[in-house]
């Protein structure tokens, strides 16, 4: 079968119209370079639509003792020290400059009382830092970025007649192959959702934006885009993977009705006074504080309570600790038999803030809760549970520039690059490294793309193999239905590969992964190429395999328990692992996982630590030399 | 506690299509997206339907159910009788590409004509300062989802083809005047350009766009009849520290 396929030729493809891609494009358009922005939804859509609390920047408007060097060590602290220093050190320093230029690109943040841009408590925040929309900031975001290109277009349409001269959105489709000329980038390989044609883009430079891998997993809050699919661009690409073994449970998703199971309740709930209690009605996250969180965190109910009102005097909440306690604690609570009816905790605001407080500082959780579970947050608590929510691994990167290890001419810059998060994320602190590394992948490509002094060429090899892979799930020899496997493999991770591992279960999920890719070779999709989610679903099966086969492969690697991995058979967290991250690449029939050193901190970021908090993280013989 | 219900859903593509009746298992709590991603699993492997966030996010999966625009991963099956035929298609306003997915690129097409946020050339990034009550009026237009259900249900443009040269429907007019009420827009003439541009005056202020929205914005109230008002009510005009600096409202 041999179907049509258009070409199109632009200095910079960006595979993702989410926060990331859509910084991306600014920066390469800006940059007067022609721009490819290609997404698997329509425009507008992206998973970072859903973004919830907000987006961290350290502009200190609420409490001026903020500013990047409390952000930085925040986020070092969340990431339990795993993370690439230098990423988290730009993300702190930039995320306020990224922020306000949203502003002057029409975006409307709540208002502090002087009239500057309100911010929220998170957890694993030590300020109010996050810059909010009520509980829509994602909308805000993807919509401000969309009406910024829209500008460019317009912009472009005045001075030269044609608003798609520079940029050009090309919304559902969805891309299969990097394409390389050797060790290089020369395009990328892909078919339109609509009529399932084949479309050829020839570009030297390729920005993978492509967003989580949450679709891997049963219960997840990200939507069917969510299948890991940059991840598994890179590693086919011969680019890599890092730390894949840590996967972020939010601590709240919604468990009732089994229908919604998995869709997110916000932070912002327990940023603005909401509490966990058990079916005892007591506030169980008090008993989960670790012992490195000792001195940040409130003790008791009076202390904890207090901190709303005076931050400076006061320890935080307990339930504003770091999303792996929180969730591990839930976890506990339900496997000891005193969870909620449906299998969570119950988190109550009701008693908390009065009903039109609740409304107005958290409107969409108000509706969720109402239009789908009939349940009423301002008269009654909810019911909650661990949720896949974010990947903290992804496309090892260059932190300046957002280069993709081992590919010339390959960027990765959102949730599909790893390293900035180290083994967890802190609430957002998403949102801001979209803006912070979205812009720099930008910046990277259109710097990589003028320093060539020849653009690499698309092979005929390079797009017939293309056209196989496409053709594969319409010669296959069937017998196999792609949700069956799909649902096989969900299973399989949430149980195997969840929040709490072991190595038998590892193991077992290894051998498991293995067959299911052997019988997704079988894979047959029915009817034709136009909109058909069979077909697509097909395609999709393969990164998500690769993903979880890198995820599985790194857990069993790493012996110890940290951030979004925990090991039941190494519950500790221990400083000699510190000193590895995992790399996963494919080797053309599996994935391999591989220990780097990981990067110790430069001596003048190691001193804004006091020494007794870095014991706890780092060997005697790290300290000894005293950083990098 | 499962329940058997009969869809009836629309499949086909631009040329020709027909309905095709369905009897599916529905459970507890489940919405109709649900039922259809279940058809999708179990009967009809290339049934096309848009949808991400499942949680009246993004503004993905708006058709007709039973005739009327809804959102399907809001709409709840315990609003309908056990029994009861569900009747889904795709939106009417809009060219059908296949079964439920239609071509909404009318949308973006008006998007792009509407122009964007001017700020003053002198304020930096950052030194922004606009009070909470004068951005309140713009954030509810802000809370759109683009789920083009007004759009669609529209008397102007949903029997009307020839209507879409001239008239950006109510989804724009909330953007326009979004920015007519942003405290720090340049743009002098909006309500104007609405007016004499996207059709504004074709607008005969039936309601049904905020009947439809599932985000409760008051497209007509808080958009289109301020919009509409020729003359500057001063009852509009919002309390404002940089007030005589950048005034921008046309006629002051
Ligand atoms: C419910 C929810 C709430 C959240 N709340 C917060 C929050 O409050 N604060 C915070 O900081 N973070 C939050 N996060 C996390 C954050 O939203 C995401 O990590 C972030 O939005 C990811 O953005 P991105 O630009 O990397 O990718 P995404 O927004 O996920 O976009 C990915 C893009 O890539 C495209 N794409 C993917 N594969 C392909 C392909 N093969 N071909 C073509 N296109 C492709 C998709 O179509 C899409 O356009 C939340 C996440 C969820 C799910
Ligand atoms: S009020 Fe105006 S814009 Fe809204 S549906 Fe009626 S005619 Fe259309
Ligand atoms: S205004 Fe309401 S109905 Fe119209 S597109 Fe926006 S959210 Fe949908
Ligand atoms: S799927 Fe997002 S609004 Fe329905």
């Amino acid at each position: 079968m041999s179907q049509a396929m258009e070409r199109y030729s632009y200095d910079v493809v960006v595979i993702g119209a989410g926060g990331a891609g859509l910084r991306a494009a600014v920066e390469a358009r800006q940059a007067g370079l022609s721009v490819a922005i290609i997404c698997k939804s329509l425009f507008g859509k992206a998973h970072t639509v859903m973004a919830e609390g907000g987006a961290a920047a350290a502009m200190g408007n609420v409490n001026d003792n903020d500013g990047w060097k409390v952000h930085f060590r925040d986020t070092m602290r969340g990431g339990k020290f795993l993370n690439n220093w230098r990423m988290a050190e730009l993300h702190a320093k930039e995320s306020p400059d990224r922020i306000w230029e949203l502003e002057s690109w029409g975006a409307l943040f709540d208002r502090t009382k002087e009239g500057k841009i309100s911010q929220r408590n998170f957890g694993g925040h030590e300020y109010p830092r996050l810059a909010h929309v009520g509980d829509r900031t994602g909308l805000e975001l993807i919509r401000t970025m969309q009406q910024r290109i829209v500008a460019l277009q317009q912009k472009d349409k005045k001075e030269f007649g044609d608003a798609e001269k520079f940029i050009k959105v090309f919304s559902e489709l969805t891309i299969t192959e990097i394409l390389k000329e050797g060790d290089r980038v020369s395009g990328a390989y892909g078919y339109w959702r609509e009529s399932g044609d084949e479309v050829l883009f020839e570009s030297s430079a390729v920005v993978l934006a492509t967003g989580g891998v949450g679709k891997s997993f049963k219960i997840t809050s990200n939507s069917w885009e969510g299948t890991g699919d940059g991840h598994a661009l890179a590693l086919k690409a011969g680019s890599a993977l890092v730390d894949m073994e840590f996967v972020q449970f939010h601590p709240t998703g919604m468990v009732w009705p089994p229908s919604v199971r998995g869709i997110l309740v916000t932070e912002s709930v327990r940023g603005d006074g909401g509490v966990l209690t058990n079916s005892e009605g007591r506030r169980f996250m008090f008993d989960y504080i670790p012992e490195v969180f000792k001195d940040k965190y409130a003790d008791n109910e009076a202390e904890a309570d207090r901190w709303y009102k005076d931050q400076n005097n006061n320890r935080r909440p307990p339930e504003l600790l770091p999303r792996d306690e929180v969730a591990r604690a839930i976890n506990s609570e339900v496997k000891a038999g005193r969870g909620s009816p449906h299998g969570g905790v119950f988190l109550d605001v009701s008693s908390r803030l009065p009903a039109e407080e609740i409304k107005r500082r958290l409107p969409s959780m108000w509706h969720q809760f109402k239009e789908l579970a009939d349940v009423d947050i301002t008269e009654e608590p909810m019911e909650v549970g661990p949720t896949c929510h974010y990947v903290m691994g992804g496309v090892k990167v260059d932190p300046d520039t957002a280069a993709a290890v081992g590919v010339e001419g390959l960027f990765a810059a959102g949730e599909v690059a790893g390293g900035m998060h180290g083994s967890n994320r802190l609430g957002g602190n998403s949102l801001s490294d979209l803006l912070v590394f979205g812009r720099r992948a930008g910046a990277g490509a259109a710097a990589y793309v003028k320093s060539l002094a020849q653009k690499p060429k698309v092979s005929d090899g390079e797009i017939s193999r293309a056209k196989n892979r496409l053709n594969a799930p319409f010669s296959g020899t069937g017998g196999e239905n792609p949700y069956t496997l799909h649902q096989e493999l969900q299973n399989l991770t949430q149980d195997l590969v969840g929040i709490i591992r072991t190595e038998s279960e590892l193991t077992d999920a290894i051998v498991k992964l293995d067959s299911i890719r052997d019988r997704s070779t079988r894979v047959r999709a029915d009817g034709g190429r136009a909109f058909n989610p069979g077909f697509h679903l097909a395609l999709d099966l393969e990164n998500m395999l690769l993903v979880s086969e890198s995820i599985a492969k790194s857990a069993l690697a790493r012996k110890e328990s940290r951030g979004g991995h925990t090991r039941d058979d190494y519950p500790k967290m221990d400083s000699e692992w510190r000193q590895y991250n995992h790399l996963s690449r494919w080797n053309g029939s599996k994935v391999e996982v591989a220990p780097e050193e990981a990067l110790m901190l430069p001596k003048e970021l190691l001193e804004l630590f006091e020494l007794d908090e870095l014991k706890k993280y780092f060997t005697q013989g790290e300290l000894a030399k005293g950083g990098m | 506690m499962s329940k058997k219900f009969n869809f009836r859903i629309w499949r086909g593509d631009s040329k020709s299509g027909d309905f095709k009746d369905v009897q599916v298992e529905v459970n507890e709590g489940e919405v109709v997206l649900d039922v259809i991603h279940r058809v999708q699993a179990t009967q009809m492997s290339d049934l096309a339907v848009r949808w991400n966030c499942k949680a009246g996010k993004c503004g993905s999966c708006s058709m007709e159910i039973n005739g009327k625009p809804r959102l399907a991963c809001m709409t709840r099956m315990n609003s309908f009788e056990e029994g009861e035929t569900v009747t889904v298609t795709p939106l009417r306003a809009f060219p059908v590409i296949r079964d439920l997915v239609t071509d909404v690129s009318y949308n973006y097409k008006k998007a792009m004509e509407v122009p964007a946020f001017e700020p003053p050339a002198d304020l930096q990034p950052g030194e922004y300062r606009m009070a909470q009550v004068d951005v309140e009026r713009s954030q509810e237009f802000r809370k759109c989802i683009e789920c083009f259900l007004c759009q669609n249900t529209c008397h102007v443009i949903r029997d009307h083809e020839e209507n879409k040269e001239s008239f950006s429907g109510p989804r724009f007019f909330i953007r326009m005047a979004e920015l007519d009420m942003h405290p720090l827009d340049t743009i002098k003439n909006r309500k104007q350009m609405a007016q004499e541009e996207h059709g504004l005056g074709m607008c005969n202020i039936t309601k049904c766009c905020t009947e439809v929205c599932p985000e409760h914005i008051k497209i007509t109230d808080n958009a289109i009849i301020p919009m509409k008002e020729r003359v500057v009510d001063v009852k509009y005009d919002p309390l404002r520290w940089l007030g005589s600096k950048i005034r921008k409202k046309e006629g002051i």
